[in-house]
């Protein structure tokens, strides 16, 4: 065990440093650049001066050759450092500091809403009798998944606030304020969740142990909560993992739509301003977060299924 | 202005295009349909919650431009002057009077006696001065506000209450200059400070509105001066303010923003484009527009290409354009059909609408006359050269695209291939100085002729390789005169220069457009179409 975690620790620096990397070059290779970017935010036209964005730019450092950039901010970034923001002037880590609170409450109402809805709709799908309403609740994964966010999001706003005055339509306050953006990104990742409960609840309930459990006298609830839920949850379990990396992207839209300040509109600006240090700062945030959940994913397995055990040779059955 | 972002489209597009639409998009206008000011009695007190697009991550009015950001931050600072929207005439505010050298290199400020800082610091010749010496040193940071004081030569104080700024060269501007948010006088303390440090902590200004707090990305928050005594001789209320306070909501999404508005969760919004008109008319909401002033949304040749050189050409393209369609078709309702180089906002202005009529016939003959004839596909060829021309443009406005696709039919209906080639805003600049392109989608917003100098003099950075002649003339001396009738001369001819020769096509004139609902009474635009707020109230 003590092998398995030391090496999926090793595997996620090597992942963190391939996202800086990665990151770094394709900034890099973008046309334009970050002084540039700042200079002309909110000019009407290209009129600025070219003399004094070299002198900026000097300031700044980009105009030392792109690996000696790139060892500087890395041998930074190990210690922490990931600099200050170009467009504000702020560290960047006290800026993703201050934005991480409200992502993290976004995500993690969408993700809990995601789950009970999702693990709802699989749950009642596979278990009722009546042909249309299975129909019907399986058809709903597809749909929740094809629907852009954004527009999910502005139907949920001209419904709920704009015409119920229910929630606000923008903003950071407080649980009311989080309901509507953390339902509009639960409706993707609900889908998903839903999707692959319900197709390996299917499975389940057709394994031999089910028959089993109802040859023994179980009632249908105490089978298909019981034992065919507990094995159907594997595989949804790892999709959790993967999903976490896409609600943060997420939130990206479901920020801009409801005006939420967060990881996702710092994201969105700090790109837009092609502002380095920041991006890459998000980046190496988000892929941490990313890495740190499928970790936790991993060593959660093999205590819900004491059949998955880590190999001797330190690789994990279901990695 | 902004349209309804589309996210199915890679991300970084989506990212800059979403960005970038709300950041620039300004625009401006004379009062529209059923703005109710004056009506019923004003009264003191109340919040107004104003939701804008975007915020520029910096609450220096200083360094900021972005209107939707200036709105906010020019409720904090007073200026030395103020510009009258209806006449363009300067007027006082911080300075009750002013000398001008008769040849436009002095400017003495005879300041206002009584006048404090909300840090409670007094105005004096003093703060001017050091204001003026920190601007250049913005650099690129406050670009418009060093571009403003560009040939400084001293600030002197004469005495405590008299300044001087005199220029290495004629700089007629600097007098307008003066009175926008960008030249806002800040406290000592504060324009000591880093642009940085000014940037994110804001900065202490005389103006009847002071900075509480600011939220990045999220709102910006103004309360009332109280005791402020100093306003600008325009405002119809002498003394403090009406509003007891000011929320600027940052909400990034049009519709949302239009939404807001209409079901009461804020009082007034920025940038409504076209598509949120409909929704908005004939509910409690009046929408207020002005057209900005300055160099019209238009075609910036590069006048040294080959074919480009030829005025016919460019005169071809002129007429070849229906500014009408594409004003009534792309843009929101009120906007103008460009009727000079200038808005007709602008000090100054002529009207030329005479050489820019949509003429399709008179556009294929002069191509003719340049030798271009038609070819088999319908556009025209000059031995084995196509008559082709890229457009370069940026994502700043969501009309951008939909105007250049109208324009490129209506270019293709008389024989010429039109090319639009979309570029990031941090490409434009050096695109335009490398002078390697055709044309260019352009606009600036100034409310002072002089920006014709700026874009057009070859006595400067010349972006559109415009060839020396008479037109560098007159804009030089248009710079130098401080006799408005002579000024206004010259002014006049160097607009029908850049027309006639057509080293610019202008199209459309940019609007401002805002929603205000109408328990919000006189919500006024300022001189360069953006707002001021102090005679503003609730009721």
């Amino acid at each position: 065990m003590r092998r398995y975690v030391i090496k999926r620790l090793a595997q996620a620096v090597g992942v963190l440093w391939a996202a800086y990397t990665v990151s770094f070059l394709v900034l890099d290779y973008l046309p334009g650049d970050p002084v540039t970017a700042m200079a002309s935010a909110g000019m009407d036209s290209g009129q600025v001066d070219p003399e004094q964005i070299a002198v900026l730019r000097h300031e700044y450092g980009f105009d030392k050759p792109v690996l000696v950039q790139y060892a500087e901010y890395l041998s930074r970034a190990v210690r922490g450092d990931f600099g200050d923001s170009v467009s504000t002037g702020r560290p960047v880590t006290s800026t993703l500091a201050d934005a991480l609170p409200q992502t993290l409450q976004l995500t993690g109402a969408a993700l809990l809403l995601a789950v009970v809805l999702g693990g709802g709709v699989a749950v009642v799908a596979t278990y009722t009798a009546r042909r249309w309403l299975r129909q019907l609740l399986l058809s709903l994964p597809p749909l929740g998944v094809s629907v852009p966010t954004f527009w999910v999001g502005l139907l949920l706003v001209e419904a709920f606030s704009f015409r119920l005055h229910w929630f606000p339509a923008f903003g950071n306050d407080g649980l009311r304020g989080l309901v509507l953006p953390a339902l509009t990104l639960a409706v993707p990742t609900g889908a998903q969740v839903a999707q692959v409960l319900a197709k390996s609840l299917l499975t389940a309930l057709d394994q031999a142990y089910v028959e089993t459990a109802r040859a023994k006298g179980a009632g249908r609830w105490r089978v298909h909560l019981r034992h065919a839920l507990r094995n159907a949850s594997l595989p949804a379990l790892t999709v959790v993992g993967l999903l976490v990396g896409q609600l943060i992207a997420g939130s990206v839209v479901v920020e801009t739509v409801f005006s939420r300040d967060g990881l996702g509109r710092v994201t969105a600006a700090a790109v837009t301003a092609q502002d380095i240090p920041l991006v890459q700062g998000v980046v190496v945030f988000g892929a941490l977060i990313f890495v740190a959940t499928n970790l936790v994913v991993d060593l959660v397995h093999p205590l819900l299924d004491p059949r998955i055990v880590v190999a001797s040779g330190g690789k994990a059955a279901l990695a | 202005m902004t349209a309804l972002p589309d996210f199915r489209t890679p991300r970084w597009a989506t990212l800059s295009a979403l960005l970038t639409t709300s950041v620039l998009l300004t625009a401006c206008g004379s009062s529209g349909e059923g703005s109710d000011s004056g009506s019923g009695r004003a009264k003191s007190g109340g919040t107004l919650t104003f939701a804008v697009g975007s915020d520029a991550g910096c609450v220096d009015p200083q360094q900021v431009a972005s209107n939707e950001t200036i709105y906010s931050v020019r409720q904090i600072v007073d200026s030395l002057t103020d510009q009258d929207p209806e006449t363009g005439k300067i007027v006082p505010w911080l300075a009750k009077s002013w000398d001008v050298s008769s040849d436009a290199t002095t400017f003495t400020f005879h300041l206002r006696s009584g006048v404090t800082f909300s840090d409670r610091s007094k105005l004096t010749a003093q703060v001017v001065k050091d204001n003026f010496d920190a601007v250049p040193k913005l650099g690129v940071l406050g670009a418009l506000a060093e571009g403003y004081l560009s040939g400084v030569k001293s600030t002197t104080v004469i005495d405590p209450l008299t300044v001087k700024v005199a220029f290495k060269q004629p700089n007629a501007q600097f007098l307008q200059a003066t009175s926008t948010h960008s030249l806002g006088i800040e406290s000592s303390a504060s324009v000591k400070k880093t642009p940085q440090q000014r940037c994110s902590d804001g900065v202490v200004g005389s103006g009847p509105f002071v900075l509480k707090q600011y939220v990045q990305n999220q709102s910006i928050t103004l309360a009332r001066r109280t005791g402020y005594a100093w306003g600008s001789s325009l405002w119809s209320k002498k003394g403090e303010a009406y509003l007891d306070k000011l929320v600027f909501k940052v909400v990034p999404e049009a519709g949302v923003r239009a939404g807001s508005l209409q079901s009461g969760q804020v009082d007034a919004i920025s940038s409504v484009g076209k598509a949120n008109e409909a929704g908005l008319r004939g509910s409690q909401v009046a929408l207020q527009r002005r057209a900005n002033p300055g160099v019209v949304f238009g075609l910036a040749f590069n006048n040294s290409r080959p074919a480009l050189k030829d005025a016919r050409v460019r005169q071809a393209i002129r007429y070849a354009i229906d500014r009408k369609q594409i004003a009534d078709t792309v843009f929101p309702t009120g906007t103008r059909a460009a009727t000079s180089v200038l808005a007709h906002t602008t000090p100054d202005y002529t009207s030329l609408a005479s050489n820019l009529t949509f003429d399709a016939a008179r556009a294929k003959s002069l191509l003719d006359q340049a030798g271009w004839k038609s070819g088999s596909d319908g556009i025209r060829t000059k031995g084995s050269r196509k008559l082709g021309l890229t457009i370069n443009w940026i994502p700043n406005a969501a009309t951008n695209q939909p105007a250049l696709e109208l324009i490129q039919q209506q270019l293709k209906s008389v024989g010429i291939d039109v090319v639009l080639k979309q570029l990031q805003v941090t490409q434009l600049a050096p695109t335009l100085q490398s002078g390697d392109y055709d044309a260019a989608w352009s606009n600036v917003t100034r409310a002072d002729p002089d920006i014709l100098r700026s874009s057009f003099s070859t006595q400067l950075a010349n972006f559109y390789r415009v060839p020396a002649g008479d037109l560098d003339a007159a804009l030089s001396a248009q710079a130098a005169t401080t006799d408005t009738a002579k000024r206004k001369q010259l002014v006049a001819q160097a607009q029908e220069s850049i027309v006639q020769n057509a080293y610019y096509a202008p199209v459309v004139e940019l609007q401002t457009q805002l929603g205000v609902s109408k328990k919000v009474h006189d919500l006024d635009f300022d001189a360069s179409s953006r707002i001021q707020l102090h005679d503003t109230w609730i009721g």
